[in-house]
């Protein structure tokens, strides 16, 4: 219990000390103290939560608390975890401490933009802990305004315009969850009063007009920030405008909220609206998907390559919860992680090659590998993560995705799911290329030869992510269990 | 007349009493010790301020023209603390060569007009209500002008009165036409039918009112006053008034005009659309800060409508905390323009190019209240909006609900395009480093203080819930 209290007070209080800091040596020892605590601790509840687990809890919610806020609409502050949740914290926590590492060189303003930085981690931290409605929507909202000074302040190209079509688009996303979760308030009863609380809604039966008004609204008040077609445009101008860090994170946790959203609170309260419209959202993940994958094709920017692909990733997360069996389901949390380590080891890698190469279009550049072997090594890992190769954790994700996908018999479902298949193919086609013209083939400058190695800071960065890839890959049953375990309470 | 029955208007004795040490101290006091004149006034203001929130009985005297309640006592206390902060706020306009012996008389205006505040709020009358709102209005008209050497502020005054004048005498021909009906202007016992007759009254009453709300179509004199009137009138026009004035319509409208709560939740579902949607929108075309904020504010009182419409305790409920937010909110916003204003006579957003560079304080400052009055957590203007969001999704009205967050995203771009200018814009002049002083920097503390802990600290919303459970 106060394990996850602190999983908030620790980021809070990270960026509280350091407005007090003094130097940029200082914030940046600090911001790295603090989120290495950060890390620790979640590895600890996911220890603690299985600890719990294989003692025999089969609560469907662990480490469960409540503390009562604004008692006269029945608000209040209840935290609580299950597998998805556990499993999410600690992608947060890698990826947040990769991505302070990963800005180390910032030193524009550095005070402001660490606490930004930190400040919405706090936000993706609070919104999976969280198990009231309206705290949840806080914590959302939580997290995405910081993001419009973090691109606008620091960013590159046109920072100003991504910035602010990022932060409206979210936030008309948050707009419409905000008529979603009244709707839903207003149409439950817990023993007499309205409820915001997940665990007391998820024992509702809201009639199925109500979900038919509520269901879409949710879903796609949450599919925005997962990148839901025809939503998604703010992505691939965000996140390339975005710093590195910023983008990491963003790609990489944040639009994971709406996956996540989209299932604890779309999926798991609004059942049979979920069945009666799920074929309207699988038309538009799957163009998600196959869209995202085919515009990467035209892109030469490497950071617009990885938006796009984030797009196709992130559809197919949405693509698998609408499959609405465990197995897919159980495969769209593993493809959230595995995309949230994966995509934050690209933008991590394209912010390290940047500050050498000071470009990020792939035709100017070539020859990598002779130069920087080792950033170069990474790069291919994350680029065989990403086409799915056995052994890394994309391929356990997408091949559960469509293992479940396929349980589905009547032929809109094997049609659907088959035009996602091919993605794969396209997957590879741009991950090749890219990785051929990038690194392959002679030094295309001779500026080139005189770049620094890696540093310490940017292999610990990228040495952590990839551990974490390595690790789904060779051994995801632990994980997919975890998860597996918690989906019962919400699928069926 | 008992001394008990003399304790139940504590806040107009109290009022009263410091126009009286005003007046005393502007014979008493020399030229040269005229400028302790703030600080006296403030100090005053605060002592009352605290004395109106100690409990005390409450009834109603007069034969019922003057009524409180606990609640009418919070709306009180709301608009006091605003007036404060107004006080101290005003310091660095006040101590202007050009404002000198004037600066007795600006307080006396103002504490006059706030008497008529509170007298409108305890009206238990419809002439009583009158007087209160007539009480509230004309010291403002003098106060909007009282730059005398300013064609702006002179214009700014005579719209004022004029628009109040002509406000007032239709709101007039509503209280008559209502008269005629029900040959009854006492609160208690107006017994209403709900006849043709009355909803006419009922309409006509209702836009006088409006003006002094500004709801569209009654808003077009808002941006002009807004901008002309110095600051600190432009900011109690915005808050305590506003206030004030919201605070009636709802009283009324729950109580008086029950019986016909079909009638004015249609209208108000027609107003407040209105009013959200042309705020906004001529908000995003603003350069000058203080039309800009007299837009967004006609905005906020479109929202505020939301909590009305709902027309039971929630929403009552919801209007007060939203205005309590709000004081703090808005009064932030002006405090920084007003610093500003007086120290380099800049008022254009792009002014504030490069703002956060060389006054990170005020800047940050100004941030917090934007993003509070666009509804951002965990300030408090998150929550002020998210109950009145309920409040309007108690009575099912979804669509009306959706037009109104999808215009919290439309009110998030222009409060954005300040916060840009002030952190991302570079300027090569930009503003330079300002030292505000004590008034103000304690009034923006006080303003700051209230936007970050209010939402967190949940018993004042409760408390507030469980007076209101009487609507």
């Amino acid at each position: 219990m106060t394990l996850l209290l602190a999983l908030i007070l620790v980021p809070a209080l990270t960026a509280l000390a350091i407005v007090f800091a003094g130097n940029s040596k200082q914030v940046k020892i600090l911001s790295a103290a603090g989120m290495s605590i950060q890390l620790l601790q979640s590895v600890y509840l996911l220890y603690a939560f299985l600890a719990e687990r294989s003692s025999g809890n089969t609560e469907p919610v662990l480490f469960y608390n409540r503390f009562a806020w604004y008692s006269s609409l029945h608000i209040s502050f209840d935290i609580g975890v299950d597998g998805i949740s556990v499993a999410m914290i600690v992608l947060t926590a890698i990826v947040i401490f990769t991505g302070i590492f990963a800005s180390w060189e910032v030193e524009e303003q550095y005070k402001e933009f660490f606490i930004s930085l930190i400040v919405l981690a706090t936000g993706v931290f609070g919104f999976f802990i969280s198990l009231d409605l309206f705290v949840m929507f806080l914590f959302f909202e939580l997290a995405v305004i910081p993001m419009y000074l973090l691109i606008g302040i620091w960013g590159s190209g046109k920072k100003e315009y991504s910035a602010m079509k990022l932060t409206l688009m979210l936030m008309a996303g948050s707009a419409l969850l905000v008529v979603g979760i009244l709707g839903i308030y207003f149409h439950s009863n817990v023993n007499g009063h309205h409820s915001f609380n997940i665990l007391e809604l998820s024992g509702q039966q809201f009639g199925i007009d109500m979900q038919r008004i509520f269901f879409p609204l949710t879903f796609i008040g949450f599919g925005v920030i997962g990148a839901l077609f025809p939503f998604h445009t703010w992505s691939p101008d965000g996140h390339s405008s975005a710093p590195t860090a910023v983008s990491m994170l963003h790609a990489g946790v944040l639009m994971k909220l709406g996956g996540y959203g989209c299932l604890k609170v779309a999926i798991w309260l609004m059942p049979q609206a979920a069945h009666e419209l799920a074929w309207i959202f699988l038309i538009l993940t799957s163009i998600s998907v196959i869209y995202g994958a085919l515009g990467v094709i035209s892109q030469t920017d490497l950071k617009y390559i990885n938006a796009y692909s984030s797009v196709s990733h992130c559809g197919l997360v949405l693509f698998a919860l609408l499959m609405l069996n465990k197995t897919a389901t159980n495969g769209a949390v593993i493809q959230m992680i595995s995309h949230g380590l994966m995509t934050a080891l690209f933008f991590a890698l394209i912010g390290m090659l940047y500050s050498r190469t000071h470009t990020r279009t792939v035709h100017e550049m070539g020859g990598l590998m002779k130069v920087l072997p080792f950033l170069s090594v990474c790069y291919v890992i994350a680029g065989l993560a990403s086409l799915g190769l056995p052994g890394l954790s994309g391929f356990v994700a997408e091949m559960t995705i469509f293992v479940g996908a396929f349980q589905h018999t009547d032929w809109f479902h094997r049609f659907i799911t088959i035009i996602a298949i091919s993605s794969i193919v396209v997957t590879a086609v741009y991950i090749l290329r890219v990785v051929g013209t990038l690194l392959m083939g002679p030094v295309k400058n001779e500026t080139y030869l005189k770049f620094h190695q890696a540093t310490w800071y940017e292999k610990l960065a990228t040495v952590t992510l990839i551990a974490g890839i390595i690790i789904i890959g060779i051994a995801p049953l632990w994980l997919s269990d975890m998860i597996m375990e918690s989906l019962g309470a919400i699928l069926d | 007349m008992t001394w008990n029955e003399l304790l139940l208007m504590r806040h107009e004795w109290t009022l009263i009493g410091l126009a009286l040490v005003l007046i005393i101290l502007e014979i008493g006091l020399s030229d040269e010790q005229k400028n302790r004149i703030t600080i006296s006034a403030s100090l005053l203001m605060a002592s009352i301020t605290i004395v109106g929130f100690i409990p005390a009985e409450h009834g109603s005297i007069f034969g019922g023209m003057y009524v409180t309640d606990p609640i009418r006592i919070l709306m009180k206390n709301i608009l006091n603390i605003g007036a404060l902060i107004i006080f101290l706020q005003s310091n660095a306009w006040l101590s202007k060569a050009s404002m000198k012996n004037r600066i007795t008389e600006f307080y006396l205006l103002l504490v006059s007009s706030l008497i008529g505040v509170n007298y409108m709020i305890s009206a238990g009358h419809f002439l009583m209500f009158y007087l209160g709102l007539e009480l509230l209005t004309i010291p403002i008209a003098a106060l909007a002008a009282y730059e005398q050497y300013n064609s702006k502020s002179a214009e700014a005054g005579i719209k004022l009165i004029l628009s109040s004048a002509f406000s007032s005498a239709i709101l007039l021909f509503g209280l008559s036409v209502l008269y005629g009906a029900t040959g009854n202007l006492y609160f208690a016992g107006f017994s209403f039918t709900g006849s043709l007759v009355t909803v006419l009254g009922f309409i006509f009453f209702f836009s006088g009112l409006a003006f002094k709300i500004s709801i569209v179509p009654f808003h077009l004199w808002t941006a002009d006053v807004y901008e002309g009137s110095p600051t600190s009138v432009t900011s109690y026009l915005s808050v305590v008034s506003k206030g004030a004035a919201v605070f009636v319509l709802a009283i009324l409208l729950f109580t008086l005009f029950r019986v016909i709560q079909p009638v004015w939740r249609d209208v108000l579902y027609a107003t407040a659309i209105l009013t959200m949607t042309i705020g906004n929108l001529f908000a995003i075309r603003q350069q000058n800060l203080k039309r800009f904020l007299a837009f967004s504010s006609i905005a906020q009182a479109g929202f505020i409508l939301l909590g009305v419409i709902n027309g039971g305790g929630l929403g009552m409920a919801t209007v007060i905390y939203f205005v309590l937010m709000y004081v703090f909110s808005n009064l932030a916003a002006f405090g920084v323009v007003q610093t500003v204003e007086q120290s380099t006579g800049k008022l254009n957003i792009d002014d504030y190019n490069g703002f956060y560079k060389t006054n990170p304080k005020l800047s940050l400052t100004m941030m917090l209240a934007l993003f509070s009055l666009a509804g951002i957590p965990p300030l408090a203007g998150f929550f002020g909006k998210f109950f009145l969001f309920t409040a309007v999704a108690e009575n099912g009205f979804y669509t009306l609900l959706l037009v109104a967050v999808l215009n919290t995203v439309i009110s998030l771009y222009y409060y954005l395009l300040v916060v840009k200018a002030m952190f991302i814009n570079k300027s090569e002049s930009p503003i330079p480093v300002i030292t505000s002083d004590g008034f103000m920097r304690t009034s923006l503390l006080i303003a700051a203080t209230g936007i970050i802990v209010l939402g967190f600290y949940s018993p004042v919303f409760d408390y507030i819930m469980e007076l209101c459970t009487t609507y």
